[in-house]
């Protein structure tokens, strides 16, 4: 399984990580599935002895069978993940790494079917429509909002989705490693439209974006 | 007269008298039964046809979903699709199939004859049948529901799903779950007061424990729900903007309402099926249930920290994270009570010298697929990896392992093991393994590569995907494996069916168990045991063949019919002593009647027949007063004798009969409702856009505290009625009229006073809480004049008091929430204030 997961090609595949958010998810992704794997053959293994193998772990008292697997056992590594996971969090809420004052600010507005991009540090840039032009190796603030029913931005190589709901505005810090295109696409059911809901991330050299947009203008 | 030939009854003599009382006669009598046993195989019955048609969606999606761009369905057509796949097999399946169950086994391993409303029972059956066959024929109609299983407004509200297919969810769905929260208090109360003699508490069958568990959470869980639906409702059909931010209304309201239901519904379905196990796995392991006190208390555990993690389905919708990380850790924490019940169930094994049969093979499957599911789940509790995962097809593999692992795989373990005593017949063992085998199979080949297929960035819901997104592969495999999966189950079908005609009998007890259930002939008898026993150990280390013949020679409690009544021994909660006879209501068809107004009534909802929806609902509670005759008595009984030496009272001249105790469920279950209610109109003020609203609502407060003194007034004169029964009319006729007033001021409130509920959710929400306290007061002059007939029928006297002592419960309930309804203007309007500084 892990052959078919990491020989994966496919550009909205969140194992195929393209910046430090999507990174690090993927990182704890591969640790949960390893740990998970000796958990379930652990449980499974104990399952089978117990009913095929005579007198296995009879010797064992039933207390200690539900303290040991049931209280013992899960405790520890719930507490070490949701720890994890908590620092974690508020790592990727600051787009994966120390928040930097330069942070690139974008808007995103999300209508029936389809992203509409503003770009607020960039005066003067036009509105985009179906693609985000980001600076690679910065920090990209989006605030995510919709003009009708709740949708939600997802570019998977790049890290995980905020929803976009009427009457609120969510954040989502992105970065993107290197320049390339990347794809993103609806992620919550938003009607009939929702399947070819999708946008392509524009992820440019930063001493070009400045000047990516003017080039959009010009096609 | 039979009393007479009953001195010394042989067993056959015994049957036949009992038959005659609790049997129901083939023919239109049927549509009248109200007997457990035919209501709890009708319910599994009706439950499988949906599952059936449920599973063909699923195939239609796999279909779909084999290729990429595929031109087999379109959009909308998927969208009804997915849509009903899910609400089908959550609400018309997994939920009635384990009611069905529970219906059916209850009472027999409780050592009783039957649950304790059987008239509710089949009130229920109806509802959910009714509430189903509308969802199936919309779908045949082509206007579905087509927002998803959880309904999302504002794509389920009316600006951006405009027909009826939205209606048809909220109205069908309410329906049905009728019947959830009708089993959730028949559940309750039949576990609490119909046991057999000496079955205390820590005696019970651990079963019982599960659903007593389950029906307490269904009680709390499905309130929030029917909330919702109502609000969204009233929005859809009467412009009221609980979730148009545009109005100070938030769509976020309904994740939070849909959630605080949807999370503990999970654990609601997989309980049952957890009890099946602890049921069957101790049978085969030779060995008692290791460990019936600790699982127990992780029971009550989950069933608290299962309301305590709805918003791990709302981690990207922009909740503060130290917030998120709260429920992750509730969420990741639900591992432990899951894993003390695994391993006491391995320990179990472990004491025990374990028998392979077929209902082990499914136990094994549950156990494999089961754990994947939690292990997935865990994953998905860590709010980064779900800011991932969340609405991918991860997510459908996680709730497929959890759903078919914990709930499918233990009930055809549960099917294989209990379908003897149904039948009476034992399994034909040659298919049984090779339908597993094919379940098991094309089941991990079907959604273990949906992990995959979502980690690598298919969305759910998608009716679509472009070649280039390198899916392909992994959907192909999925479909192949849905379509073994089908054939399993068609297998399963064949070898249930060939059980039936060809199925080997057998006398008692074919797998050696020690519950109740199988002290008793198998197909069981109407009245189940022709005595009710009476224990000394644990419920589940009985020694059923022996018991059994004991019992059938009417050696146990109340083993002679008397006047041709329908007699159970009712007993003291915790201790198990006898306490008193219950005398059930006999066959009738009201309700069916009954079911089939409130479906008219629900029907005048959905086509907007507004002038017919009085009607139907004057004629739901016109019915429903028609079922008080039977179990009424116009003199005190005193004591009745109930074998063994002993005589009890009847119910009616108890201070706690069991309606004594489904009020209480049924009013927890109503302050559930209010409660979310109002903190949903908090929620909107704490989270909606556009607050505070331009016209914030000045209140008068003549009117609030007329209706103030009029609940007070009716709560007291309520009171002092059940105090001096039966000499209550003018009591009562002073209940029925303060509750009249405040009805009438409470509406008037909610629509001459304040400003048009159309125009804001502070004004919606005001309106709502005071017609539903407006509601609460109109049933309470119905009850009130109830009261007034039973005295005047010479139903009530001092010791038959309960009627005045219920009503005064509802009084008491409506008068404590019609105080908050008052004063709810005043607080929402302070608050609005609060934010316009």
């Amino acid at each position: 399984m892990m052959g078919i997961a990491a020989g994966c090609t496919g550009d909205l595949s969140a194992l195929e990580p393209a910046g430090p958010s999507a990174a690090s998810i993927a990182r704890l992704w591969w640790v949960m599935l390893i740990v998970s794997l000796l958990i379930f053959s652990l449980v499974i293994g104990l399952f089978l002895a117990t009913v095929f193998v005579p007198g296995f772990g009879r010797r064992i008292s039933a207390q200690s069978w539900i303290g040991g697997g049931g209280i013992a056992l899960p405790l520890p590594i719930l507490f070490v993940l949701t720890l994890y996971a908590f620092w974690q969090g508020e790592h990727l809420l600051r787009g994966g790494g120390s928040l930097s004052p330069d942070t690139i600010r974008i808007e995103a507005l999300a209508t029936r079917w389809n992203w509409q991009f503003a770009y607020l540090d960039l005066p003067g840039a036009p509105l985009t429509h179906g693609t985000l032009h980001i600076p690679a190796g910065r920090t990209v603030e989006i605030a995510v909002t919709s003009e009708d029913v709740i949708h939600s931005l997802w570019i998977p190589r790049l890290g995980g989705k905020i929803d976009a709901v009427p009457g609120h505005t969510t954040f989502l810090r992105l970065r993107a490693d290197t320049p390339g295109r990347y794809a993103g696409q609806c992620s919550e059911y938003c009607g009939t439209g929702h399947a070819g809901m999708r946008f392509e991330v524009l992820a440019h050299a930063p001493e070009d974006y400045p000047t990516a947009l003017d080039y959009q203008e010009d096609q | 007269m039979i009393e007479e030939d009953m001195k010394n009854p042989s067993p056959v003599a015994l049957h036949k008298a009992f038959e005659r009382v609790w049997g129901t006669p083939p023919g239109l009598a049927r549509l009248a039964a109200v007997n457990h046993n035919i209501i709890g195989k009708r319910f599994m019955l009706t439950a499988l046809v949906f599952f059936a048609i449920g599973g063909l969606l699923a195939m239609l999606i796999r279909t779909q979903l084999a290729s990429s761009e595929s031109a087999f369905m379109d959009a909308e057509q998927y969208a009804q699709v997915f849509t009903m796949h899910g609400s089908i097999m959550m609400f018309l399946f997994a939920i009635p199939f384990f009611e069905g169950v529970a219906i059916y086994l209850l009472p027999k391993l409780l050592g009783t004859r039957d649950l304790a409303f059987p008239r509710l029972t089949a009130y229920g059956y109806w509802c959910y049948l009714f509430g189903g066959s509308m969802l199936i024929a919309a779908l045949i109609g082509g206007v579905a529901p087509n927002s998803g299983w959880f309904m999302y407004p504002p794509l389920s509200s009316n600006s951006y799903s405009p027909g009826i297919n939205a209606d048809v969810w909220l109205l069908a769905i309410t329906f049905v779950e009728i019947s959830a929260l009708a089993a959730a208090i028949e559940i309750m109360v039949t576990v609490l007061k119909l046991r057999a003699a000496g079955m205390s508490l820590d005696k019970m069958p651990i079963f019982a424990w599960y659903m007593l568990v389950v029906a307490a959470m269904m009680l709390v869980g499905f309130p929030p729900l029917i909330i919702g639906s109502v609000l969204l409702e009233l929005e859809r059909a009467f412009d009221l903007p609980f979730f148009d931010p545009g109005r100070g209304g938030d769509p976020l309201l309904w994740q939070h309402l849909f959630w605080l239901f949807g999370h503990p519904e999970v654990y609601i379905i997989f309980l049952p099926a957890a009890g099946a196990i602890s049921t069957i796995l101790p049978v085969f392991a030779g060995a008692p249930l290791a460990g019936y006190r600790l699982i127990v208390a992780a029971l009550v555990a989950m069933a608290f920290l299962s309301f305590g993690l709805w918003v791990h389905h709302m981690y990207a919708v922009g909740i503060p994270h130290v917030a998120l990380s709260f429920f992750s850790a509730a969420s990741a924490l639900v591992a432990v009570p899951t894993g003390i019940q695994i391993f006491a169930w391995l320990a179990t094994l472990s004491q025990g010298r374990p028998r392979f049969s077929v209902p082990m093979l499914h136990i094994l499957g549950f156990m494999f697929t089961f754990v994947i599911g939690g292990l997935t789940g865990v994953m998905l509790a860590i709010v980064p990896f779900d800011w991932q995962a969340h609405d991918t097809h991860f997510v459908v593999a996680h709730l497929h392992y959890v759903l078919v692992g914990g709930f499918v795989f233990p009930m055809l373990a549960a099917a294989y093991y209990w379908l003897p005593h149904l039948s009476g017949r034992q399994p034909v063992q040659h298919l049984s393994q090779a339908a597993f085998w094919m379940l098991f199979i094309g089941f991990n080949v079907t959604f273990f590569m949906m992990h995959l297929t979502g980690l690598r960035g298919m969305p759910r819901r998608i009716f679509e995907y472009p070649v280039e997104s390198g899916w392909e592969t992994l959907n192909f495999i999925s479909s192949m494996g849905s379509f073994v999966m089908t054939m399993g189950f068609a297998l399963v079908a064949l070898d249930f069916i060939l059980l039936f005609r060809f199925g080997r009998r057998f006398r008692r007890n074919p797998w050696r168990a020690g519950t109740l259930e199988w002290a008793m002939a198998t197909p069981p008898p109407s009245y189940n045991f022709a005595s009710l026993p009476s224990i000394e150990r644990r419920a589940d280390l009985l020694d059923p063949d022996q018991l059994g013949s004991q019992l059938a020679s009417g050696k146990g409690y109340l083993g002679v019919p008397r006047q041709a009544r329908m007699e159970l021994l009712a007993v003291e909660m915790l201790s198990g002593t006898p306490e008193h006879v219950v005398r059930l209501p006999r066959r009738t068809f009201l309700p069916l009647w009954t079911a089939a107004a409130t479906g008219c009534f629900f029907l005048s909802l959905l086509f907007k027949l507004y002038w017919l929806t009085p009607i139907t609902f004057a004629s739901i509670i016109l019915l429903f007063l028609l079922w008080s005759g039977d179990t009424a008595e116009k003199t005190d009984v005193g004591s009745l004798p109930v074998g063994r030496g002993r005589k009890l009272p009847p119910h009616i001249e108890m201070a706690r009969p069991p309606s004594w105790w489904a009020m209480i469920f049924a009013l927890a279950a109503d302050a559930t409702a209010y409660v979310s209610l109002l903190f949903g109109c908090l929620f909107l003020w704490v989270s909606a856009p556009n607050w505070p609203p331009q016209q914030v609502p000045h209140v008068e407060s003549t009117g609030p505290a007329i209706a103030a003194i009029a609940l007070v007034t009716a709560a007291w004169a309520g009171r002092s009625a059940a105090a001096r029964s039966p000499h209550a009319v003018g009591w009562l006729a002073l209940t029925g009229i303060a509750h009249l007033v405040a009805a009438a001021t409470l509406i008037w409130l909610a629509t001459a006073a304040l400003p048009d509920p159309r125009s804001h959710a502070l004004a919606s929400s005001v309106f709502v809480v005071l017609a539903y306290a407006a509601l609460r007061s109109g049933l309470g002059i119905i009850i009130s004049g109830y009261g007034i007939w039973r005295i005047r029928s010479g139903y009530v006297s001092q010791r038959r008091s309960v009627d005045l002592r219920l009503g005064r419960l509802w009084h008491d309930f409506s008068a404590i929430a019609g105080l908050t309804a008052a004063g709810f203007p005043f607080v929402m309007a302070s608050l609005a204030c609060e934010l316009s500084r």
